[in-house]
């Protein structure tokens, strides 16, 4: 199969039961580096457990049954020889509540870095350096530079889940997926929060969740849409908003339904 | 215009039939709940003030720090004291960490299977065996089958398998307070459970697994039932403040086989010595208890989320 680089995941046939509830129906789907790709559909159509996928999460749930491939970087991440600590370096999340660790926002930075370092031990410097990169390129640096020491889980919404989004930069990420990462967020942090997503982009492959079709329109690239556990359409943003070429893509958008 | 609206909403929102008698049923139920508590208390102020009045003549620092004289007649309680100490120390020894590691195992690592309800459900009635089996059971396992006989070390090990089910349930309880999202954040940055566990469970668990503990430490400095024939000993000859009377493989005194040799099988003891026993004895709980109450105030302060 030709390998294009531009390709960051794909996933093939993939079917995905919780028990006997099938979720997800032969999803097949080719995700583009270097941009923003939405998933949108209507509650219970799989766009999260699609997403979960992306880096095994939905096996803490037991009696998951999956077929099919996922491939990152053109690896199946379903083969045996696939460590779930070394995928989720590569692939990082952020939730739909912003979810820092009960820990300073300095350690929240540092605290990825520490648990891949052998003994846990780090250089200060490199370790200092690294918590203020990942800060800087989240925007988040100058609000906290003065209280570093202070608890992750005290900062604003807003910036909680940009501390969520700077504490995967660390492990040098290369794919970022959002679970609604703005839903727990009002207008302006959401904005915040967009803008954001909009300058890291470039350098990762950035996967979202949204309810808000609104916001897939303003932020992403490249849309999927998803009904009842079936991948309908995939288009360019702009293409899917205004010519869909599916009839329940165009009645979703409408919002006649969903 | 005014008195038009004034007139209408004359009655708006007053009180019905019906409202008023929701109210009062709610202030009786109050009431009562309120009793209840005072009954609660009622017997605790009775049974502590009475034991500390009638206990007050023998209460001298001389009392704890002395051994038993002529019979046990005059005197202090010294050796029992210390006893119950060493009882209390090895059963810690034995059953926290074994308790803290199993609640460990089934809250964080074990899956949710047949195997797991079984160990769950032994648990549970681990901790309704009554004591006195426990102590028929010590005899049994530690005393005879392995050959401790009768020393603080088979007595010890015995209180240490009557707690350790409420270790690990408090082990387990205080882990699931610690929110699932705390796990997936660390997950996802490529956490193993072993690294979330110690980073982010533990640190946030621990005053509720110490608090645990330390409320283990009152159940078995009072009980008698386990200790009496497993370990415990009518009268020990000590030195008066020797710290390190007992070795490990030897019988001991301790304070409730004490009181309750003194009260039941010796005849003659002074009133006041029985009471103040017992008073040492509550106050050696209490004292645990109060340092459980307050490490667990500190540590929820410490903790944000």
């Amino acid at each position: 199969m030709k390998q294009n680089t531009n390709i960051s995941i794909e996933t093939d046939n993939l079917s995905l039961w919780y028990g006997k509830f099938q979720a997800l129906f032969d999803v097949s789907s080719r995700i583009k580096h270097g941009m923003i790709t939405a998933l949108i559909g209507p509650s219970g159509c799989g766009k999260t457990t699609l997403l979960r996928c992306f880096n095994r999460m939905n096996e803490r749930f037991s009696s998951v049954g999956i077929q099919g491939q996922v491939r990152i970087m053109g690896k199946n991440i379903y083969d045996a020889d696939v460590s779930l600590i070394e995928l989720r370096k590569t692939v990082g999340m952020v939730f739909q509540r912003p979810n820092p660790m009960p820990l300073s926002i300095y350690d929240n930075v540092a605290f990825g870095l520490r648990i891949h370092s052998p003994h846990g031990k780090i250089s200060r410097a490199k370790e200092a350096e690294a918590v203020e990169k990942a800060l800087q390129e989240v925007f988040l640096f100058d609000q906290v530079k003065d209280h570093l020491d202070k608890r992750g889980t005290g900062l604003p919404l807003e910036q909680q889940q940009k501390l969520c989004i700077a504490r995967l930069l660390p492990l040098k990420p290369t794919i970022l997926l959002m679970d609604e990462p703005c839903s727990a967020l009002d207008a302006e942090a959401t904005e915040a929060v967009e803008d954001l997503l909009r300058r890291l982009k470039e350098k990762f492959t950035i996967v979202i969740v949204t309810h808000n079709m609104a916001q897939a329109r303003r932020i992403s690239d490249e849309c999927i849409y998803m009904l009842k556990g079936n991948l309908i359409e995939h288009n360019k943003t702009a293409e899917l908003f205004v010519r869909p070429r599916d009839k329940r893509t165009e009645e979703y958008i409408e919002g006649r339904y969903g | 215009m005014n008195t038009v609206a004034n007139n209408l909403s004359a009655g708006l929102f007053t009180a019905t039939e019906l409202t008023r008698k929701k109210l009062l049923t709610q202030k009786i139920v109050g009431i009562i709940f309120g009793l209840m508590v005072l009954l609660i208390l009622i017997p605790l102020i009775l049974l502590v003030g009475n034991l500390v009045i009638k206990a007050w003549p023998s209460l001298t620092w001389d009392f704890l720090t002395d051994v038993p004289k002529s019979g046990m007649r005059a005197g202090g309680i010294w050796p029992a004291f210390i006893g119950t100490f060493y009882l209390v120390v090895f059963s810690l020894l034995a059953s926290a960490p074994i308790g803290i590691l199993a609640g460990i195992y089934l809250n964080e690592y074990a899956g949710n299977n047949w195997f797991t309800r079984v160990v769950n459900l032994a648990v549970v009635n681990l901790a309704g065996v009554p004591s006195i089996v426990h102590s028929l059971f010590g005899v049994g396992a530690f005393v005879i089958f392995a050959g401790l006989g009768k020393s603080v070390l088979a007595a010890s090990l015995t209180i240490a398998i009557m707690t350790l089910p409420v270790i690990i349930v408090a082990t387990k309880e205080a882990l699931s307070a610690v929110p699932m999202s705390f796990r997936v954040a660390c997950w996802n940055v490529g956490a193993s459970k072993w690294q979330t566990i110690r980073t982010i469970v533990l640190p946030n668990s621990i005053s509720g697994i110490l608090t645990g503990v330390i409320l283990e430490v009152c159940r078995a400095a009072g009980e008698t039932a386990p200790i009496m024939f497993t370990g415990a000993v009518f009268f020990k000859h000590v030195q008066r403040g020797d710290l390190f009377p007992y070795h490990p493989g030897e019988q001991c005194m301790a304070l409730s086989y004490h009181l309750h040799t003194i009260s039941t099988q010796v005849p003659g003891v002074p009133e006041p010595m029985l009471y103040a026993t017992a008073v040492v004895l509550l106050g050696f709980v209490l004292v645990f208890n109060s340092f459980a109450v307050v490490l667990r105030v500190y540590m929820r302060n410490r903790k944000k989320w």
